[in-house]
């Protein structure tokens, strides 16, 4: 039992420089991150609070800080949200034909495939959603007037389809890899035994995937989720190209042609000709974002704690 | 409830490879029948193939006949969902649902037959199938916690529970306390003894000594060579088995000169 005993009380316990090498590293890294992210909070701060307090006349776009920021908010958070309801279904479903369902080989060229999208660049998406995507995407939005008008989210119909549904039809598009990627890998992880547990019940594949694959994977469905909001939250190039450009107005209506405007497509366009307190106003938008990030990453890390004895690590 | 199993000819392949080869062995209803042999003879595939458990490995397949009372269960119309809700399986290793409370992996397989049931007859449920797989006493104060917070031993009469809750005609056990200490495989013995009243029970094991003391019929394993496939070599009363086996082969495994 000398082994185990602990060291007399002044000596230090013998360490492998390998050990301290390594402990250091990552350590370093670790610091390294919170640094990061609090020199962008502060820069994000200093730089925004005159924006935030500058008086109407001082900006650009004539008004205080809280109504001019508001719709851009809404605008964020409801881009986000749809391409967020289109795209963690279909990932979902995806990563679990390619893990379990697909023959081994379509499942491996279907993965692949799917990772290349993840290498699209967002400009890219632009062209598409714009060139492609928003014309097509007319004759259905006049069907969803037509038939669905008596919900608010389809009111009268664009004439161009630049609407904040395209815009986050493709958000989910651009975040779509990503999650099924992630899935994918949490998927093909799940313990045989657990699957196997399953079957021996007499579970069909579906129930076989609800009983023992999504809840072994729930945390990292979480994070795959995360990553992709993320992105929708913080993606400018593709929704400033779809969006067509307006200040943002609030509106329930998906498929309106007088949409709302994202905080990130706003920064963009609005940050070559801003000058004094409206570039701190735009700085103070994203100011706005950051937290909103933040708060929605809590918010799931938390879900995803409260059942933390449940989730199969202990 | 408890039917007996008629297994004829049968082959078992993995693709192009055949596994085991041509076993036939009767199993009477409310017996225990103990799997013996080597590591690899075929004894842990032929006992999947008795629920198509074995169907989750692809290419496999069987030729050959096995009847549930008469019942072909490769027949044409037999559904391998169905077969597994006829048939139940407890695992080497215990594999309750981690992210299940004690009380929802005892239920896992009545909430898949989707019965809709009334509170209360779901708390019966749960306390029958913990009582008969002896664990009621030392979790009925913590229905609500994690499953995997149990010890190896519980968590593998949880996984019994589990399997009894849907009250299948036929219990499958592979190996089911070589992962176990010798006071958990005591209780787990000691209940299959009380579950063979009720049910047909199929058990492998690599204890001589296990086998010996659970099982009515014992049937020996044993591979023809390396990339040979497995076969029955023979089958009989466990005391004949034991005491006066007429294969040399069962003989030397028996009293451990190789195995």
């Amino acid at each position: 039992m000398t082994s185990t005993q602990a060291p007399a009380p002044g000596r230090a316990p013998i360490r492998r420089p390998g050990d301290r090498i390594f402990s250091g590293v990552s350590l370093g890294a670790g610091l390294l991150i919170l640094a990061i992210l609090a020199g962008v909070a502060i820069f994000l701060t200093v730089q925004g609070i005159p924006g935030i307090t500058a008086s109407p006349d001082e900006v650009k776009s004539g008004k205080s800080f809280l109504p001019y920021v508001w719709p851009l908010v809404y605008g964020t958070l409801i881009a986000a949200t749809v391409a967020m309801l289109i795209a963690v279904p279909v990932a979902i479903g995806v990563a679990l034909f390619i893990s379990h369902y697909a023959p081994r080989r379509l499942g491996q060229t279907l993965g692949y495939l799917i990772d290349l999208l993840a290498a699209v660049p967002s400009v890219v998406y632009g062209l598409w959603g714009i060139g492609f995507l928003a014309p097509h995407l007319v004759p259905f939005y006049a069907w969803l007037d037509e038939h669905l008008g008596f919900l608010p989210f389809f009111g009268p119909a664009s004439a161009t389809g630049r609407t904040i549904l395209t815009a986050s039809i493709v958000l989910a598009v651009m975040i779509l890899p990503i999650m099924t990627a992630i899935c994918r890998e949490i998927f093909l992880q799940t313990p045989r035994l657990h699957e196997e547990a399953a079957l021996a019940l007499g579970a069909t594949r579906w129930e076989m995937a609800r009983l023992a694959i999504f809840p072994y994977a729930r945390s990292g469905i979480v994070s795959a989720a995360m990553l992709g909001l993320g992105r929708a939250l913080g993606e400018t190039l593709a929704v400033a190209m779809v969006l067509s450009v307006g200040v943002g107005t609030v509106t329930a209506n998906l498929i309106g042609s007088d949409n709302p405007s994202t905080i990130a497509a706003n920064i963009a366009l609005g940050f070559a000709e801003a000058t004094g307190k409206s570039v701190n106003a735009l700085i103070a938008s994203g100011l706005v974002l950051f937290v909103i990030t933040f708060l929605v990453n809590f918010a799931a890390r938390s879900i995803v704690d409260r059942r933390k004895e449940f989730s199969g690590a202990n | 409830m408890a039917k007996s199993i008629d297994v004829s000819d049968l082959n078992i392949f993995y693709g192009d490879f055949l596994a085991v080869e041509d076993v036939t062995i009767p199993i009477a209803a409310k017996s225990v029948t103990a799997f013996i042999g080597p590591s690899g003879c075929g004894k842990s595939t032929f006992l999947r193939s008795l629920n198509r458990m074995h169907e989750v490995i692809r290419g496999a397949r069987v030729e050959g006949k096995v009847l549930i009372d008469g019942q072909d269960l490769y027949g044409a119309d037999m559904d391998p969902v169905n077969v597994r809700r006829m048939i139940g399986m407890v695992f080497q290793r215990p594999n309750p649902f981690p992210t299940m409370s004690i009380y929802d992996n005892v239920l896992a397989g009545q909430k898949l037959n989707s019965k809709r049931m009334k509170k209360t007859e779901a708390d019966d449920i749960v306390e029958r199938s913990l009582r008969s797989a002896g664990l009621w006493a030392e979790v009925k104060e913590r229905l609500d916690r994690p499953g995997s917070g149990l010890s190896g031993g519980q968590q593998q009469r949880l996984c019994i529970a589990r399997a009894i809750s849907v009250e299948p005609e036929i219990l499958l056990m592979d190996e089911p306390c070589s992962a176990l200490d010798p006071i958990s495989t005591s209780v787990i013995e000691d209940l299959i003894h009380e579950l063979k009243t009720q049910y047909t029970i199929v058990i492998v094991t690599h204890n001589m000594q296990q086998a010996a003391r659970v099982s009515d019929e014992t049937a020996f394993f044993n591979l023809s060579g390396v990339g040979k496939p497995g076969r029955l070599i023979e089958h009989g009363r466990t005391e004949a088995i034991f005491s006066n086996p007429t294969d040399p082969a069962t003989e030397a495994y028996i009293q451990g000169r190789f195995g």
